[in-house]
């Protein structure tokens, strides 16, 4: 959905006059967002999500937020913790879950499954499984839009993918050939099993992205505004033709890094300190504050997501699998 | 009739495509200013301007991911890899992404990219810059490889690569740049399609690029001895025309496949796999690999000319099938 000037706050701390139903429509949005996550878990347990998933709670801010600055013909790829990336870009849950159940029906056919959801209609062009990958594809998009006109392109990745050569040649090609595109870093302080400080030379990734001369800011991950505020700065410039913009989102995940990782190497202060900064429960009270939502509002809406969730799960379940000539024709074009 | 070489007909197709369909746009490294290390891009920067012809940094991985991320906005991007040797830099975003991307999203995605090599041996470059590339993509599904061999399929090829609406690799052999033919009509050679380029019927000779010229020559000197030999260049690798090859099998009864190129998963062993299950009850003699040593491909001028077959083994293997 196209942002409009003054329609968002700058921040959750701020007091500017905003949009009531794209607040409430970003609450459901993230909302949408934790539900779906939780449901391919309770999926994954019951052994009907196969191999490995990485779940994103506690991550939804930084997705919604961005996707929610993005204007139409702008496109998106995002890592294979992107199921909340494709779902706030736009694509209907069913469909999501669909792909996460290996059904014909899913986003990519059921021959993708959760690391590669993409939905090239609403721009969402990839989810990518190997880390940085989508890096050098996002500099491609980025291109073929100052190619063909005056949108732009948004690059998810997480601090674990600044260490990789492919994020480096992106970085530096864009700088040069003055891309479009907006980079944007959920640092959520792990990648994989490995805190940042062990595997990264500099921490702070804003700081490494300047090395190449690209505008950069660290911001805060967990508000939803700020994140939009910021994305939507960095799209404006690039669309002028000002280039890239590199933005670390502070963020973190609530699960472990798949499905089949209990965590156990974070500590509980940490885990705990950052729960108790749930971006969703930081908009939540924002809203009963600002008084768009009663407390009972918002607990009835996040119930109504739920339920909804998990019927559109029961009713995908009972999908078919794709045909192996399906599979085939998928191969040429 | 006028001349073309090899390297002046792979700029001509590009002049073309670029002239028929402004979405055609090139990528690599000093391909524009500097006209293309081999001089292959010579005139284009100048002829299309830099929006249309983009110089790179030396970085391979965001020269494929840059032709991958642009197709999918509706360009028709030709990347240059400079060396073909340099394909294992980037390969994760070759085989992993362009070849796979249409696939992982169920279709949607759409990647008109072509890619293009300098490939093979005997000019000298060393282990890093002569590898016979090609037979690294054979096995993934998604890639289309094209191994010209001659001007006129260089030209035709390449037009039919950018046309394609799947990823191309094309391998231009870097020692056939210089190679000179007559320029008929210029004509576009759809992918899949091999040729027959010589006719005989005692044997069948399956090579490519630099090779085929030795198994050419090679024709000449059976055809004194009284040994007709059918010489069949594949010109694509995938799609293979192995009806092609299997007919002219069953009626030789002698296959000899020649190649620049260590044995173990390689397009000869491929075809040999192919023509066996396609013509077994016609073939009078074991098939026949001639290949390279088994080595990386060395710097001293007589090991490097031993390694890739010149006409004495390919001879050799002629007749030793069509005598025994």
């Amino acid at each position: 959905m196209p942002m409009q000037g003054t329609s968002l706050p700058a921040s959750l701390l701020s007091i500017e006059p905003f949009d009531r139903s794209m607040v409430i429509d970003i609450y459901e949005t993230m909302l949408a967002i934790r539900h779906l996550e939780n449901e391919i878990e309770r999926l994954f347990l019951r052994g009907l999500v196969r191999g490995s998933t990485h779940l994103c709670q506690g991550q939804e801010a930084v997705s919604t937020g961005a996707c929610r600055a993005m204007s139409d013909g702008d496109t998106m790829t995002c890592t294979y913790r992107g199921h909340g990336a494709v779902l706030a870009a736009g694509a209907a849950v069913e469909r999501v879950l669909a792909e996460m159940l290996g059904k014909g029906k899913g986003l990519s056919g059921g021959l993708g499954g959760s690391m590669h959801l993409a939905d090239l209609s609403i721009g969402a062009m990839g989810s990518f499984a190997i880390v940085g990958a989508n890096l050098p594809i996002a500099a491609g998009l980025a291109w073929g839009h100052q190619l063909a006109g005056n949108a732009a392109s948004i690059a998810f990745f997480g601090d674990g993918s600044t260490n990789i050569g492919a994020f480096h040649e992106t970085l530096n090609i864009a700088r040069v050939w003055n891309l479009p595109l907006v980079f944007v870093c959920e640092n959520n302080l792990y990648g994989e099993y490995s805190p940042i400080a062990a595997t990264t030379a500099v921490t702070d990734l804003a700081e490494r992205a300047r090395a190449y001369g690209i505008p950069s800011e660290r911001i805060d991950g967990n508000d939803v505004f700020a994140v939009t505020a910021a994305v939507k700065r960095a799209l404006d410039l690039a669309r002028e033709g000002g280039g890239p913009t590199f933005l670390e989102a502070l963020t973190y995940r609530h699960k472990g890094h798949s499905r089949s990782d209990p965590g156990t190497y974070r500590p509980q202060e940490e885990v705990t300190e950052w729960l108790a900064r749930d971006p969703i429960t930081r908009l939540r009270d924002w809203l009963v504050t600002r008084e768009v939502l009663t407390q009972e509002a918002a607990r009835e809406t996040d119930e109504r997501i739920d339920a909804a969730t998990r019927a559109a799960s029961n009713e995908v379940l009972d999908w078919e699998e794709p045909s192996a000539d399906e599979s085939l024709t998928a191969v040429w074009q | 009739m006028t001349k073309w070489t090899y390297r002046e007909a792979i700029r001509q197709a590009l002049v073309d495509e670029m002239n028929t369909d402004g979405n055609v746009v090139l990528l690599g490294e000093d391909i524009g200013a500097a006209g293309g290390v081999f001089g292959v891009t010579k005139g284009l920067f100048e002829m299309f301007g830099p929006r249309r012809v983009r110089d790179t940094p030396i970085s391979e991985q965001a020269i494929i991911g840059c032709a991958t991320g642009a197709a999918m906005t509706g360009a028709r991007p030709v990347a240059e890899i400079m060396f073909a040797d340099f394909a294992a830099v980037c390969y994760d975003q070759l085989a992993n992404q362009l070849a796979k991307h249409r696939y992982l999203t169920g279709g949607q995605a759409e990647l008109p990219v072509t890619v293009r090599l300098a490939n093979g041996a005997g000019s000298g470059f060393g282990a890093q810059h002569s590898q016979p590339v090609e037979n690294w993509f054979l096995n993934h599904p998604g890639i289309k490889i094209a191994v010209p061999a001659t001007p006129g399929d260089a030209y035709g090829v390449l037009r039919s690569a950018i046309r394609d609406p799947n990823p191309v690799l094309v391998f231009e052999h870097k020692k056939l740049y210089p190679m000179k033919d007559d320029q008929r009509e210029k004509t576009i050679m759809p992918l899949g399609r091999g040729r027959v380029v010589r006719t005989g019927r005692h044997a069948t000779v399956v090579a490519t690029q630099a090779v085929l010229h030795n198994a050419i020559a090679a024709w000449d000197v059976l055809a004194r001895e009284g040994i007709g030999v059918t010489v069949i260049d594949p010109v694509t690798l995938v799609p293979l025309d192995i009806e092609l090859i299997a007919e002219s099998v069953r009626d030789t009864g002698r296959l000899v496949c020649v190649m620049e190129g260590n044995q173990p998963g390689s397009w000869g062993e491929h075809v040999i796999a192919q023509v066996v299950g396609a013509a077994f009850d016609h073939l009078d003699v074991p098939p026949c690999l001639v290949s390279s040593p088994g080595t990386p491909v060395p710097y001293a001028a007589s090991l490097e000319d031993a390694w890739v077959p010149n006409v004495a083994p390919i001879v050799g293997a002629v007749r030793t099938a069509a005598t025994a």
